[in-house]
């Protein structure tokens, strides 16, 4: 059992404060995700799972309908319509118009039919409020640290960024937090995820997270909350701790968390639904109590150094199967176990790559900047930086997608809108689009793409399409080059790059 | 959920081992976007075919599913128990179940009966013989009973009593209800509402 509920110190002693009150936040000894665990628990029965509560439920038109329908047939309600909140995302289309494919736009209708019915917020296509669910929920200021977060979409550990318990369910879940706002929960194991030092220029928060991935592999979280800890995560920006955190899911595990810091505060203080005067430092207090404490211990600990890292690219059909920039298609005789081997010999037919050939050789027809991953403003900066005066290479075709109507009008007023599209790029609207190919947005059969996306699975963009996952400085350095490439690989050629978009901790509003 | 104490149906002699869920619904009705209406997927591909059980009159209307071993296999849809339940099964035999499907079943109110196969093969040549006559499935016993013949059958008791009881996964929740009430009343007051601000 993960969950260790109370720790005891090496003498037997145990660690919990004398003085502490159980219905606090914070007050437990253990790890960030046990004391967010314990301070959600509504009942706790020897033999069965702890039901927790849910500060938050988002939910999108992909995994809702069969939800809301299951309330219907039974007769129950919406029990919190004021801890829940609906975007259209998955489906819309990111040109102007109505939506075209049938499928698609009765999920979006039937969305709006169920939010009108059950009272939920719902921000529609078109509406200032809408975009990613991922996006909106920490633009609005609604994620907060030590939140438990649910959404039927595994890319809910996002919201981790901010301290909170956030992770993805399934459509029964998704019921059952609707009617309940609760969830029964099997007990996870915790990981830290060590990263120290600093970061070069041009290596960002998407780089780390791949390389932890390719590091503990897709199945290596399983069963596990990741911590990503150390210097070169505090020095991140919120909106790249959302990145790291975000594809936690791609490492298998439940859900990715960092510990609230000044950062986290900062990024908060004055959004709409961010606490108010009193209330604000009442919540700070507690905030700053969500951090692991010094003598807890996690079940598993890895360790990267930031200083080494270089931009990372994927060459095969999962996220874990991916490489330095600088390297080679690897040889899948050289892998690992049988499988393994397997694995990379199927990835390399499919991606049509042959071992040996230098990453940065590879051609690309498509560059997507966009998605719950990478598709904030600081991403949209951090490309805009690198293709600024400079024009996409002939053949290739960029679409930048905001990841939401508020990321899409700032990017406008900052004149990122005129760059991308001077320079050859589509301008789109808000939309999780081509990271997941359900709208037009999609690659060809055949088609390779450089995406800041998070998924590069077979026929994830469009049947047959060959996704290679880069941060968003190599997205826009590879559009201008037609092959994978870095910024740095522009100032080969006597352009300087704005390389530190994006890398900092910017405390600049989205 | 409706409560299942016992479930006197027509039985339907499915004899085939290994039907996985993409068999008892294919991917293409995924797509839906209610809980019912199903049926017409159930079985889809093998309704084409006129020999098919269920195209045979006296079992079209049947409720008791008498199936070979390791139903349920392959992908884990819900959809599966779904389309079963609306075309109007209560109950599945089989010798042997798939882990993910007798666990959705059992959350959604179908009964799924572990009957050793020998009994099974019994209740297939009855069935077959005598097309359209009833099975008895009584859970309290748990026992079948088609014609002369009486087995036993398998369920574990967990499921058992959430059956008896109707309950799904929400009403299991339910009954703890005043805790849920209480956890709100102690929630700081800061936390934020998706509908002010
Ligand atoms: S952007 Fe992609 S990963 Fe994110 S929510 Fe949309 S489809 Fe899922």
């Amino acid at each position: 059992m993960g969950v260790s509920r109370v720790r005891t110190s090496g003498d037997g002693a145990v660690s919990r404060a004398p003085e502490s009150n159980a219905e606090e936040v914070g007050d437990v000894s253990g790890t960030l995700a046990e004391k967010v665990w314990e301070s959600h628990v509504v009942r706790r029965a020897e033999g069965e799972p702890d039901l927790l509560y849910i500060d938050l439920h988002l939910i999108h038109e992909v995994t809702s309908p069969q939800a809301f329908d299951g309330l219907r047939l039974a007769g129950r309600k919406v029990r919190r319509p004021d801890l829940t909140l609906a975007t259209e995302d998955h489906n819309v289309p990111t040109t102007p118009g109505p939506i075209t494919d049938l499928v698609s736009r009765t999920q979006v209708e039937t969305l709006r039919r169920n939010c009108e019915e059950f009272g939920v917020r719902l921000f529609p296509m078109g509406d200032a409020e809408q975009g990613i669910v991922h996006v909106v929920g920490p633009q609005r200021g609604l994620t907060q640290p030590g939140m438990t977060i649910v959404c039927g979409d595994s890319h809910t550990s996002t919201h981790g960024a901010f301290g909170a318990l956030a992770f993805g369910i399934g459509t029964s879940e998704v019921e059952h937090v609707l009617a309940t706002q609760t969830l029964p929960l099997k007990p996870f194991k915790t990981m830290a995820i060590n990263v120290d030092g600093t970061l070069q220029p041009g290596v960002t928060a998407k780089d780390i997270v791949l390389a932890v991935i390719a590091r503990i592999g897709t199945g290596g979280g399983q069963g596990y909350v990741l911590e990503y800890r150390g210097s070169a995560i505090r020095a991140l920006s919120m909106e790249a701790r959302m990145t790291v955190c975000n594809m936690s899911i791609e490492a298998g595990a439940r859900a990715g968390m960092i510990a609230p810091d000044e950062t986290t505060f900062d990024y908060l203080r004055g959004r709409e639904h961010a606490p108010e005067g009193e209330q604000w430092d009442g919540a700070v207090q507690d905030w700053k109590l969500l951090r692991t404490d010094e003598d807890a211990v996690f079940d598993e600990e890895i360790h990267l150094d930031a200083d080494t890292l270089t931009p990372f690219v994927t060459w095969g059909t999962n996220p874990a199967q991916g490489l330095p920039l600088g390297d080679s298609v690897p040889d899948p005789e050289a892998l690992g176990d049988d499988n393994e081997k397997a694995a990379a010999r199927h990835a390399l037919e499919y991606m049509g790559l042959t071992a040996g050939t230098p990453l940065r050789d590879i051609r690309v027809d498509t560059v997507f900047v966009g998605s719950c991953t990478n598709g904030r403003i600081e991403d949209l900066r951090a490309a805009a930086g690198v293709v600024k005066g400079r024009q996409v290479a002939q053949g290739v075709r960029m679409l930048v997608v905001p990841g939401s109507a508020r990321v899409r009008l700032q990017a406008e007023e900052e004149g990122l809108d005129e760059i991308f599209t001077a320079a050859g790029a589509e301008w789109r609207l808000p939309g999780c689009s081509m990271c997941l190919g359900m709208n037009p947005d999609q690659l060809a059969p055949g088609e390779r793409s450089a995406s800041t996306s998070n998924r590069n699975f077979e026929g994830r963009q469009g049947k047959g399409g060959r996704t290679h996952l880069v941060s968003p400085l190599v997205a826009a350095a590879t559009a201008l080059r037609g092959t994978l490439s870095s910024p740095a690989d522009l100032a080969d050629e006597g352009v300087d790059a704005d390389v530190d978009a994006g890398v900092g901790a910017s405390k600049e509003r989205s | 959920m409706e409560a299942f104490t016992t479930h006197t149906g027509i039985g339907v002699p499915l004899r085939r081992s290994n039907v996985d869920t993409d068999q008892i619904i294919p991917a293409v009705y995924l797509k839906r976007v209610t809980r019912t209406g199903f049926e017409d997927g159930l079985f889809a591909a093998w309704r084409k075919d006129e020999t098919f059980i269920l195209n045979h009159p006296a079992y079209a209307a049947g409720s008791v599913l008498v199936a070979g071993a390791d139903f349920g296999t392959g992908s884990s849809r819900e959809h599966a128990v779904w389309a079963l339940m609306n075309y109007g099964f209560r109950v599945v035999l089989s010798s042997r179940f798939a882990d993910i499907f007798r666990g959705n079943s059992g959350k959604q109110g179908l009964l799924t009966a572990q009957v050793a196969q020998d009994d099974i093969e019994l209740i297939w040549k009855y069935l077959e013989n005598e097309p359209g006559s009833s099975v008895t499935v009584d859970l309290v016993s748990r026992t079948v009973t088609a014609g002369d013949i009486v087995a036993p059958f398998e369920v574990d008791d967990y499921t058992r009593w959430r059956l008896l009881e109707g309950l799904d996964d929400i009403s299991l929740t339910l009954r703890h209800e005043q805790d849920v009430t209480d956890f709100e009343g102690r929630r700081p007051a800061y936390k934020p509402s998706t509908t002010v601000g």
